[in-house]
């Protein structure tokens, strides 16, 4: 797929529901450990950005990512939540890190 | 999927819970400690370095993404035990070595005539005694 | 801030500080000296100038809650500008002559529905253009691992109660976002001039730990 094409691509859609990928790379990751293998919905597209993966090592990658808000019940992220079932957390979250729950 | 020890000081534990020392969020921790220092002239000083070197018109010569890569490689003991700033110029001196634009011998000789001249002349107290700048 | 006259100003201070004793005859400490060696190699090298230094720092003196609290005003007071603000901060807060740097900048509105509140729990990402700054709390490790999980415990160690019919909504400033929270507007505020709004707005209301008050 073409750079321009990549600026463009943007998967999910709000309201998708998404799963966040239970990988554990090495190196600089900006997907917190706590979200992994969680699931959520997408609130919006934050635009497209280099990866930070890669801009951490001091490449800089020709395709820029797809950035979304996911927003997770606090229940779905920690089962022994003890607030109100609405309270919800709100990350940030690329393209790479997310697949679709059928 | 693994889960990650309550002990934050449990560093075997978090290697193979795949989570990294910088990434605490949902850790156990104490209450928030709301005293604030304020900042010196070299945290000020930190801080304009950096957004000078992200300048995307200096190329940039450093990224954002690098800084915290560099933090984050500090491992658990320097990053709990530096300030933030602390952090921040360990950082960025370690990635201007990296990409060459610093060597680690002349920020070692400069470190040594920045103490000595500070020796000599220590800074005066603002405000104090009526001798400030 | 106080001038600065030099590239090389160590200038001094009268608080203490654990980095930096303030003592006149104390060695200068490792990391205070590593960051006058990196700027003075970097003018020598020409990456930068001194006025360049200079100026960045007092530029980014010159931010502070004060801007955010503008903005919280102006869209409590002007509700098309509020609607301008949510939808894009930067184009809204030209029109105020503010500047919310590199990064955009997200506000999240407070409502009876919703309490928001910001956190960055892999470093310390923050609206610095806005508000200046970052408090050393909004830093520390206690903040940053708790409030994602316990947020109604660390609010209230603030001293902010969130009524439980409303939902409080943590964001992870996670990557290229950075986030301040619009605050609710007191009750008995309205038709206030914006000047007098803007003095109740607390960084920290801004930073969604806090709700504003007209007290």
């Amino acid at each position: 797929m073409s750079a321009a094409a990549h600026a463009t691509s943007a998967p999910f859609a709000p309201g998708d529901r998404v799963r966040v990928r239970t990988a554990f790379p090495p190196g600089h990751v900006r997907t917190p450990h706590y979200c992994r293998g969680h699931e959520g919905v997408v609130e919006r597209l934050c635009g497209h950005f280099p990866n930070p993966e890669e801009l951490a090592y001091g490449r800089v990658p020709t395709a820029p990512c797809a950035l979304y808000r996911v927003r997770f019940p606090q229940r779905a992220l920690w089962p022994d939540y003890a607030g109100p079932a609405a309270d919800s957390v709100e990350i940030e979250l690329f393209d790479h890190w997310l697949e679709a729950v059928e | 999927m693994s889960q990650s020890p309550k002990d934050p000081g449990d560093v075997r534990g978090a290697i193979e819970a795949g989570r990294r020392h910088h990434d605490m969020g949902g850790r156990d921790a104490g209450p928030v400690d709301r005293s604030q220092h304020a900042h010196d002239p070299w945290e000020n000083k930190t801080d304009a370095i950096l957004r000078l070197l992200a300048d995307p018109a200096r190329g940039p010569v450093m990224r954002i993404d690098e800084l915290r890569r560099g933090i984050e490689e500090m491992g658990p003991g320097i990053y709990d035990e530096l300030s933030y700033y602390e952090r921040w110029i360990a950082s960025i001196a370690t990635i201007l070595m990296e990409k060459g634009v610093l060597t680690a011998d002349e920020i070692g000789r400069k470190i040594e005539d920045v103490r000595a001249r500070h020796a000599d002349a220590p800074p005066r107290r603002e405000g104090f005694g009526g001798g400030t700048r | 801030m106080s001038p600065h006259d030099g590239p090389h100003d160590h200038g001094a201070h009268d608080h203490p500080h654990p980095n930096q004793p303030d003592l006149e005859d104390a060695p200068l400490a490792y990391y205070p000296a590593m960051a006058d060696a990196v700027a003075e190699l970097l003018i020598e090298k020409g990456v930068f100038t001194a006025d360049d230094l200079r100026s960045t720092i007092d530029y980014m003196a010159s931010r502070t809650p004060a801007l955010g609290a503008r903005l919280a005003a102006r869209a409590w007071a002007d509700p098309a500008f509020r609607a301008r603000l949510l939808a894009d901060s930067k184009a809204a807060a030209a029109e105020l002559d503010i500047d919310t740097g590199p990064a955009p900048v997200l506000v999240m509105e407070n409502t009876d529905a919703v309490h928001n509140v910001v956190v960055c729990t892999l470093c310390s990402c923050y609206p610095v253009f806005l508000l200046g700054k970052s408090p050393d709390w909004y830093k520390s490790r206690n903040y940053r691992s708790r409030v994602i999980r316990s947020p109604r415990a660390v609010l209230a160690e603030f001293g902010t109660v969130i009524d439980p019919a409303r939902e409080v909504r943590v964001h992870d400033s996670t990557a290229d976002m950075r986030y301040m929270i619009l605050p609710r507007q007191p009750e008995g505020t309205e038709g206030w001039p914006e000047d007098k709004l803007a003095a109740l707005i607390t960084r920290d209301a801004l930073i969604g730990v806090c709700e504003v008050t007209a007290g």
